[in-house]
């Protein structure tokens, strides 16, 4: 229970950091830092909802945008990165590098919470 | 964040640090309100051996941000990049996009609506002129940021701010040629005139309200991809992107440079017969047996010009880094009536650019209360550039001519503080540069300005093996001028009158203005600012030591070569020269003479023309050059020395139609065939010279060899034995015939397969975003001009019946961004020939089936 709360949650603040105009990209990191101290997990587990967290909701984002593009930005932009013009690759790859900032700030928030424990 | 305009952006760099600071303090401070006891508690309680996991898990997550918000490479941040709230992602515009708008603007004197039709044209209401513009640079900037953000940088010399260290000999060229010095002078021009000015600054007020509530997610993709942030709009950029046309159209017709090292290997005659001011298959655009009127200006040769210019043995290694393009361009003709179905006059116009994605045109209909016009604008200059309004249509070509010269110029000293002139030392002008490179320090650069204009050339720059000579440029586009405003009146003439009075203002570049009216007028007038030379004058780099190789005058206006209405009911221009050998000028420049012969043949044959006539006229593929080449190269060629592949090449050359089609084998046989023949008869003579010398035009070298068959520069000056016509021919068609064979096991034997037509994106390394492979044939000499990536980069063509009919079309779209549907949809009608219906709304229409979206603009606080 406490796992589907912290991914839920990481995915519902790291949304909300986006959407403020003076946070910067990496907003999500600290909010999904603060979910990590707040529902305590041990580490592994913490890294693990942070990392579904954002990675679910950058994989959602971008794949309702992409779908609503019809996918022709992607599909350029996977020529550039360069992933052949696999737009599907583009989204995996967006969901893994916002997923492992997240897991890492989650993992880093369970530690703190577990090193102010007795 | 929200803000993107320079002096905030240079902040927030600045207070980058801080920010982090700040952000931590933030989310530090809230922690503290929402557990407080727990971060006492954490205080009190922490110890070594709990804190290594978390100071490692701190670290790795500081560290992953810090390496995804740094550039490395081209590799932009990649964690911003890839974020979908931030990145790319947000410029994948949803293809049901709902460009519906309410906008209130402080700059803004009234009302003022945009209704955008299915292709997204918008067509601009408003109430005033300086709304007009204001609207104009909104939606320029709205859908062409990053084009005019970097066009008026690389204009300036600032290239290296986004492309990094590889820009940085272009940087210092553009600014060696004094693009700001002459875009300094236009703003000169352009603000003396309040009327002027207050339609500049409109322009201007419109980008940068566009600017200023432009967040950061909403920046255009390139931004994204390079990492950079937009710059303010100012009219100076508006005058540099002026002066990017100038050079991209005045700058390359010449051949200054490359001619003074001819000189050394050729003598005087040799030069007129190799490089001719009138070729002899000549179709000018003024039409032949029209009388032109004495000179007005008749400027004397100085007494000493044969022996220390004309005759001098000469040669300079400095070499132009950025030359345009040799086969900007471009075609126009109009028809009147009494050729016409309609009785109407019918307008044609397709300017030859390099082509890129976002296209160099936006398309645009702007009107008033007093005023309507339609057609393609520039991204970075209010008005309409070529287009009709509810009276005329209007049109340019290229005039090609050489305004552009070189002058030797002698400094006392190294700090080129003075030079020699007129008999003694007068000051330079020093203007330091400083250019700015991204990821390197800054490169500092010093010009001197003399009396002719800056020394492009010296020590210091592009000519590293020379004899240290130090070169002073006088080009045309220097001088102060309003093109713009003489755009703006344009779009306003009624008539014959109103046209021939607008354009007067238009000095550089110089260009061929064809027009009709609606009462049935037809005109052209070659129109710019052209030095009045005597014979030679500026063909070669000029002594600069004193005033008398110095320009004496300009050719007035009232001369320049113009026809109005003549007899045979059109008229044509394709950057040929404007007139024959009876015109009282000597006009150097970089003409063309096949394309103006094609179109001229093609009209003259042509009665009761419909506009679909002149579509197919655009498309037309007809090699007229060819047409004389393929008689010389089938009547000399030894069939018997062929091996079996190049006989069958030859065959398929005896049997092509002529036409550059895009499946034409013979086409691409005959490119081959005819370039290796050059070589063989020239490039034995032009190598005597170390340095660059110019080819000989191809129709020159076709009128030459159809001339005199035993033509001595045919013979290899190598080899002992003496090279016939019959040996050349062959030779050339063995060793083309190897190329062609490789071509051919590539499958690229078909001509469009040979040149894979492309349009880039403007910045090339951006592969995914060009459309490469287009169907589509032509080259430069042939009426449809495309090339590998050059070509008509927008189509017209303008029926002036009482309700004015015209169709366009240019290879992109009217959307910058290539997440849009609307960025390259028109790419595949114009490859095929095909044309948009130019809807020239009335004010009646604005709730026509025809609007889509519709953009409501008022005057905000």
């Amino acid at each position: 229970m406490k796992f589907i709360t912290a991914i839920i949650l990481t995915a519902l603040t790291g949304f909300i950091a986006g959407t403020l105009s003076f946070s910067p990209w990496w907003g999500f990191a600290i909010t999904s830092f603060l979910v990590a101290v707040l529902v305590h997990q041990k580490g592994g587990k913490a890294f693990l909802s942070g990392f579904l967290g954002i990675s679910l909701l950058w994989a959602g984002l971008a794949g309702w945008m992409d779908m609503k593009n019809n996918g022709i930005l992607s599909h350029k932009i996977a020529q550039i990165l360069p992933l052949n013009g696999n737009s599907f690759l583009l989204i995996l790859i967006t969901a893994v590098v916002g997923g492992l900032v997240a897991g890492f700030a989650a993992m880093s928030g369970s530690y703190l919470r577990a090193s102010s424990k007795k | 964040m929200v803000f993107l305009v320079p002096e905030i952006s240079q902040k927030r760099r600045n207070h980058a640090k801080h920010r982090f600071v700040d952000i931590g303090v933030f989310y530090g401070v809230a922690l503290l309100f929402l557990k407080p006891d727990k971060v006492v508690y954490f205080a009190s309680n922490c110890f070594f051996m709990r804190l290594l996991p978390l100071a490692t898990s701190v670290v790795i997550t500081a560290g992953l941000v810090f390496a995804l918000n740094k550039q490395w490479g081209a590799v932009p941040p990649m964690g911003k990049f890839l974020n979908p709230q931030y990145g790319f992602w947000q410029n994948a515009e949803p293809t049901g996009e709902n460009y519906d708008a309410s906008l209130s603007l402080p700059g803004l004197k009234g009302k003022a609506d945009v209704y955008l039709d299915d292709r997204l044209v918008p067509h601009v209401f408003a109430e005033n002129d300086e709304d007009l513009y204001f609207i104009q640079g909104f939606l320029h900037a709205k859908f062409r940021l990053f084009q005019m953000d970097l066009q008026t940088k690389a204009a300036a010399g600032r290239a290296s701010e986004i492309a990094g260290p590889k820009a940085i000999d272009f940087d210092r060229e553009q600014r060696r040629l004094g693009m700001v010095f002459a875009a300094e002078n236009a703003l000169k021009e352009i603000e003396k005139d309040p009327e002027s000015k207050k339609l500049y600054d409109a322009y201007t007020n419109g980008v940068n309200a566009y600017l200023a509530d432009l967040k950061e997610a909403d920046l255009p993709v390139e931004y994204k991809l390079l990492n950079i942030v937009p710059e303010k709009w100012s009219n100076l950029r508006t005058a540099l992107l002026l002066k990017m046309m100038a050079k991209m159209l005045s700058s390359g017709t010449e051949s200054d440079l490359a001619n003074t090292n001819a000189k050394s290997i050729f003598i005087p005659d040799e030069l007129k017969l190799i490089y001719p001011q009138v070729p002899d298959s000549l179709v000018p655009i003024v039409p032949k047996g029209t009388a032109f009127d004495a000179p007005g200006i008749v400027p004397i040769a100085p007494a000493n010009a044969d022996s220390l210019y004309i005759g001098r043995k000469d040669t300079v290694t400095a070499k132009e880094i950025s030359k345009p393009d040799i086969n900007n361009g471009s075609n126009n003709w109009v028809v009147a009536g009494s050729k016409t179905a309609s009785g109407s006059p019918i307008l044609c116009n397709d300017p030859h650019l390099e082509l890129s994605l976002p296209s160099i045109w936006y398309e645009i209909q702007l009107q008033t209360p007093t005023s309507n016009a339609y057609g393609v604008s520039l991204p970075g200059s209010p008005f309409v550039i070529i287009g009709f309004n509810e009276n005329i249509a209007w049109g340019v070509t290229n005039a090609q001519r050489d305004v552009k010269d070189y002058y030797e110029i002698r400094f006392r000293d190294e700090s080129k503080k003075e030079y020699f002139f007129n008999g003694k030392w007068e000051k330079t002008t020093i203007k330091e540069e400083t250019i700015k490179i991204k990821g390197q320090a800054d490169l500092k650069d010093t010009v001197a300005y003399t009396v002719f204009g800056p020394v492009m050339f010296d020590d210091k720059f592009s000519n590293e093996l020379s004899n240290k000579r130090n070169l002073a440029v006088r080009w045309v586009a220097h001088d102060p001028s309003n093109e713009g405003y003489a755009l703006y009146k344009l779009n306003r003439a009624t008539n014959y009158d109103d046209y021939a009075a607008a354009i007067k203002g238009f000095q550089c570049p110089g260009q061929n203005f064809i027009f009709a009216s609606k009462t049935g007028d037809i005109a052209i007038w070659q129109q710019g600012k052209f030095p009045a030379r005597w014979d030679r004058q500026g063909l070669f780099v000029m002594p600069g030591e004193d005033s008398s190789y110095m320009w004496q005058g300009f050719i007035p206006q009232p001369e320049n070569p113009h026809a109005k209405n003549p007899e045979r009911g059109f008229l044509e221009s394709a950057n040929q020269r404007a007139a024959d050998s009876t015109y009282p000028y000597f006009i150097p420049g970089s003409y063309l003479t096949p394309r103006g012969i094609t179109i001229e043949n093609k009209l003259a044959a042509m009665n009761s023309i419909t506009t679909k006539d002149m579509m197919v006229l655009h498309s037309n593929y007809f090699n007229t050059l060819a047409e004389d080449a393929r008689g010389i190269m089938l009547q000399y060629v030894k069939e018997n020395e062929l091996d079996p592949v190049a006989k069958r090449f030859l065959g398929i050359f005896r049997d092509w139609d002529l036409n550059a089609s895009p499946d034409s084998k013979g086409q691409t046989i005959y490119q081959c065939w005819w370039d290796s023949l050059e070589v063989e008869i020239w490039k034995d003579e032009l190598a005597r010279s170390t340095q660059l010398v110019p080819w000989p035009e191809e129709q020159v070298t076709m009128e030459l060899l159809k001339k005199d068959s035993a033509l001595k520069y045919i013979d290899n000056i190598n080899t002992a034995e003496k090279e016939t016509l019959f040996d050349v021919v062959t030779t050339s068609l063995k060793k083309a015939a190897a190329d062609l064979a490789r071509k051919e096991a590539e499958g690229k034997l078909e001509w469009t397969k040979f040149k894979n037509p492309t349009v880039y994106h403007l910045i090339k390394d951006l592969k995914g975003f060009a459309r490469p492979g287009l169907p589509v044939g032509g080259n430069g000499n042939i009426v449809n001009a495309v090339t590998h990536s050059h070509g008509p980069s927008w189509r017209m063509i303008v029926h002036l019946t009482n309700q004015t009919e015209a169709y366009g079309v240019y290879p992109g779209g009217q959307s910058g961004n290539p997440g849009s549907r609307f960025y390259d949809n028109y790419v595949d009608q114009w490859a095929s020939g095909q044309y948009n219906k130019l809807w020239f709304m009335k004010e009646g229409d604005r709730t026509d089936k025809n609007v889509k979206w519709v953009m409501k603009f008022t005057a905000g606080k």
